[in-house]
């Protein structure tokens, strides 16, 4: 039987607020357990929260990007559990009336094809804190440091049909929430993480089979084999005659493998109701305008730009502009080169190689925007050769360093004096009688091809300094001369 | 000059009559050699009231007194004050030491108050009688056999046992006006939003709002000017300009538009109490008001609309006390899942259980509708009533409750018939209203109380109208017999 996959995500992105969204502790990533949580975090009684309107403003503009409808009127709703890392015993959330409304994106596919993803809504809410197990044998550790950082949870329709689809939407997402400057995107360290809704259904079927929900996932690769592994995981069930029960699972990176958490009937009930210590957030048409006049340059703009600018192909421009720090990097370095060709290979080479060796965003690589610029430049102004340049850079990759101190401390300069090239050339054409004799037998439309050999003596010999162009045009010359 | 009242007190000290650490010593000999009577204080902060007591008398010393100056107040143990133990009146709380000040308590820091100590209450703020407290009931001066009211009832009972001149109380449902008008003291709930929630421990979020229990108005209008005013800790604080509460005192009453609901004439309530609220209204007419009778068609909804949104809320607020972070934790727990259900089941009593059930019940998947929806809805058709009625009257009066003050264990096993005691206080609280309760009377040497109350922010207006019937009456200044 043919089948046919039905998903939906939910995309919870960190909104890049300096405070909490309830308090006014900082939400810096990284510090000590327990030193970022203020009384308010800590749900000590009598405390209150207060609501932190950068926050909404970053929900607003999220809202405005996607096409959607804004809530002039949400409100915040406590969705009730008990849980160690949620010091209040319920969630500050969105449930009735959230600030985002239904709205839309579009996903390019690899083959070119658009297709069109709706959103179902974005709504404000509290992150938790974490469980520490590993650090205290026979205990639990909670660090309330992430408690009541913002999110924005963002739901889709159930409008994508394969994995590839699902990455596309959330590449997608990530790309306008990081342009727009409301979250890192950092997926490592938590920023923007994803919950997959799997569900199965044969081709045709208009009813949705039941679906579990993969939480938390926080790659694009994960992503991408979680639900691939997911929907073979329910196919495989239902054609051995079993049926798919309604539940959350975790997906374990390393067997590549989601696991059930919790099935519906252990499910909780939130109990959800307004949050009486907030009001509702009231905003007007000249709210949202001005938030409008405040949106920075979007994705889709962006592709569009690179193609006419830089006179990149379609598929260069997508790939460029989608993530907005490799878009960043990429004009940076486009602009200290002036070679947007140039520059594009280089991103889409050498760089994103080494980023994915190493599991690296490029947010985090080692070798900055500055670096690659002062690197290519080198390239342009003939300094090095394209293949010296390649040694550079994994110097610097590892070793850090500008392109010059590089070039200057490993000798690596292009040599470029007529004289000492022609002394090599001297060499070779010496060294290698029997070829010298082949090339200057040759039918003359063949001995082209035959100066590539001579070339790759002459770069050996300099050790790949010597600048090609030039030892190119004197070879030619030089061994023509011995053909008569 | 333990029958003297703030006002009183405060010339005094100006006067060099006695300065603040003789006038607090004075109150804390007297807490201690008089509170094993009635059990109204859970923590005297013997120390810290000295030290502020002399800080005070340094700054009388300069002439820069404040109206507060050096003046002794009591708070409720519901307020938290940093450094000393913040109970609530619950083992959930017993070893709780606050890191931080409520607002409230900073204000009244900020203004030289000298506080005493932490009076007794029902655990959470839950209850009419102060018999649900970790600490023991708390006994009404008047007759310690009978309970002081609730939540309150430390502070009303402190008050009217002069062991402190005034104190500080929250209203959920009547928290404030009932044990007042049980214990013959003038208790004032604000305006929802007057007074600054920060640090005052959630029973009802909705619902809470703290205010002043004293011996006078005048008193109240004093205590009311230092804790009024905007929080921006809290968001349901008003943004609106706090009035000198002390300025229309003496406004003669001359026009005064009084409305009577005929709903608060009940079939079941104390006929002498129905008496004295006339008796009141009789003296009101003397001082130039008129009177007329409005209807409150939906107060006999406010009880069940008020017993699903109050515990809907707790049953929330209270889930932070899981014995993870502070509070009680019961010992060796197995796992997580035997802690969370040790802790509280060990740490609450059994008032505060019933209404975290009937809220966790009332908010549930498929009964929310029916129950938490339709209060609200009540609770507008109730703000409706009042609105209309306020639009033809400057005030409402009636009595703040149906009976006086009943006996200790007389309706512990009939949680029912102990709501019913706030039939008249309830509403007020659904509909974000201020209102006062002031002695009116005796019924068999027991105080009653009459309720007044007012539209949105008209506290002055309320104040005004309790100082001008304490002017004409010597109610307010009955004590129970040996005080």
């Amino acid at each position: 039987m043919e089948w046919e996959a039905v998903i939906g995500l939910e995309i919870h992105a960190q909104l890049a607020t300096k405070s909490k969204i309830f308090s006014g502790a900082s939400t810096a990533f990284g510090a000590e357990p327990n030193t970022q949580a203020c009384a308010v975090d800590l749900a000590l009684p009598g405390t209150l929260p207060v609501f932190n309107e950068e926050a909404l403003r970053m929900a607003v503009k999220f809202g405005l990007a996607v096409d959607a409808e804004i809530g002039k009127k949400s409100v915040f709703d406590r969705k009730n559990y008990f849980y160690p890392d949620l010091p209040k015993g319920y969630q500050t959330s969105q449930l009735f009336e959230p600030i985002v409304g239904i709205g839309h994106i579009d996903i390019t596919l690899e083959d070119g094809t658009e297709k069109r993803i709706g959103v179902t809504r974005a709504h404000l809410e509290e992150d938790a804190g974490k469980s520490l197990h590993d650090e205290f044998p026979g205990m639990t550790g909670i660090d309330l440091n992430r408690a009541g950082t913002p999110l924005l949870e963002i739901v889709s329709e159930p409008d994508m049909r394969s994995a590839e689809e699902a990455v596309a939407y959330v590449r997608k997402i990530h790309s306008i929430v990081t342009s727009l400057g409301i979250c890192d995107g950092n997926m490592a360290e938590g920023s923007f993480r994803c919950d997959c809704n799997v569900s199965v259904r044969p081709m045709g079927q208009e009813e949705l089979g039941n679906r579990t929900e993969t939480k938390n996932i926080n790659s694009f690769r994960f992503i991408e084999k979680a639900i691939v592994g997911e929907i073979e995981r329910q196919i495989d069930l239902i054609e051995d005659g079993g049926r798919v029960e309604q539940a959350t699972r975790l997906y374990d990176a390393d067997k590549n493998e989601t696991r059930s958490m919790r099935s519906k009937e252990e499910a909780n009930d939130y109990r959800y109701f307004p949050c009486p210590d907030l009001l509702p957030i009231v905003i007007d048409d000249e709210y949202i305008e001005a938030v409008r006049e405040t949106l920075p340059e979007l994705p889709d703009a962006r592709k569009a730009r690179f193609i006419e600018e830089y006179k990149l192909s379609d598929y260069d421009a997508m790939v460029l502009s989608a993530d907005y720090n490799m878009a960043a990097y990429f004009e940076t370095i486009a602009k200290a080169s002036k070679d947007a060709k140039l520059s594009a290979n280089w991103v889409m080479g050498e760089l994103s190689k080494l980023l994915n060796q190493n599991d690296l965003d490029i947010s985090s690589s080692p070798v900055n925007a500055d670096q690659l610029g002062g690197l290519l430049s080198r390239i342009k102004d003939d300094t090095i050769s394209g293949k010296i340049a390649k040694q550079v850079f994994e110097v610097m990759w590892i070793e850090g360093g500008t392109a010059d101190e590089i070039i200057e401390a490993k000798g690596l300069k292009q040599v470029t004096d007529s004289g000492a090239i022609e002394k090599i050339v001297d060499e070779v054409i010496t060294n290698n009688q029997p070829q010298v004799d082949q090339y200057v037998n040759a039918e003359p439309d063949k001995r082209g091809k035959m100066v590539g050999f001579f070339m790759g003596q002459v770069m050996k010999a300099s050790q790949g300094k010597a600048n090609p162009g030039q030892v190119q045009g004197m070879l030619k010359k030089k061994l023509d001369a011995l053909t008569g | 000059m333990f029958d003297k009242t703030l006002a009183e007190l405060a010339s005094g000290l100006k006067s060099g009559e006695f300065s603040s650490v003789e006038l607090t010593q004075a109150y804390l000999a007297r807490i201690k050699a008089e509170d094993a009577k009635y059990n109204s204080f859970i923590t005297v902060t013997e120390e810290t009231a000295l030290q502020q007591a002399r800080e005070a008398d340094k700054i009388i010393a300069t002439g820069n007194a404040g109206a507060f100056t050096g003046l002794p107040i009591a708070h409720k143990d519901i307020f938290c004050t940093k450094g000393t133990r913040t109970s609530c009146a619950s083992k959930m709380l017993d070893n709780f030491i606050s890191p931080y000040n409520a607002t409230v308590v900073d204000k009244f820091n900020q203004a030289g108050a000298i506080s005493l100590g932490k009076t007794n209450m029902d655990e959470f703020a839950m209850g009419s009688s102060n018999e649900s407290s970790f600490y023991g009931a708390c006994r009404n001066p008047w007759d310690t056999d009978r309970v002081p009211g609730g939540s309150s009832g430390g502070s009303a009972a402190a008050v009217s046992a002069q062991l402190t001149p005034a104190a500080t109380g929250t209203d959920t449902g009547g928290s404030i006006r009932q044990p007042a008008a049980l214990c013959g003291i003038t208790g004032l709930k604000p305006t929802y939003g007057r007074v600054s929630r920060f640090g005052m421990i959630a029973f009802a979020s909705s619902l809470d709002q703290g205010g002043p229990m004293t011996k006078t108005a005048e008193d109240a209008a004093m205590m009311l000017n230092v804790m009024a005013g905007f929080d921006k800790n809290d968001s349901t604080s008003v943004e609106r300009d706090v009035p000198d509460y002390t300025a229309d005192l003496n406004k003669p009453l001359d026009g005064l538009r009084i409305g009577l609901p005929k709903e608060f004439i009940m079939d079941d309530m104390d006929s002498d109490i129905a008496a004295q609220t006339q008796a009141a209204i009789k003296e009101f007419e003397k001082l130039g008001a008129t009177v007329k009778e409005v209807s409150l068609p939906n107060t006999a909804l406010s009880i069940p609309a008020y017993y699903i949104i109050a515990p809907a809320e707790a049953s929330s607020n209270l889930s932070r006390f899981d014995g993870v972070r502070y509070g009680h934790r019961c010992e060796e727990p197995v796992n997580l899942e035997d802690m969370y259900k040790r802790s509280r089941g060990e740490g609450f009593g059994p008032e505060v259980k019933r209404r975290i059930m009937v809220g966790t019940y009332a908010l549930s998947e498929g009964f929310y509708d029916a129950y938490y929806n339709k209060a609200q809805q009540i609770r507008r058709l109730i703000r409706d009533d009042f609105t209309k009625a306020l639009s033809e009257v400057d005030v409402i009066m009636g009595p703040t409750t149906p009976h006086p003050a009943f006996r200790i264990g007389e309706k512990s096993s009939d949680p029912v018939s102990m709501y019913m005691e706030d039939i008249f206080t309830i509403s007020l609280n659904l509909a974000g209203l201020p209102g006062m309760s002031i002695p009116c009377g005796t019924v068999n040497g027991l105080p009653t109380g009459l309720q007044i109350i007012g539209d949105y922010f008209a506290e002055q207006k309320l104040l005004n109208v309790a100082h001008q019937f304490q002017m004409a009456t010597d109610w307010h200044k009955q004590s129970p017999q040996g005080i």
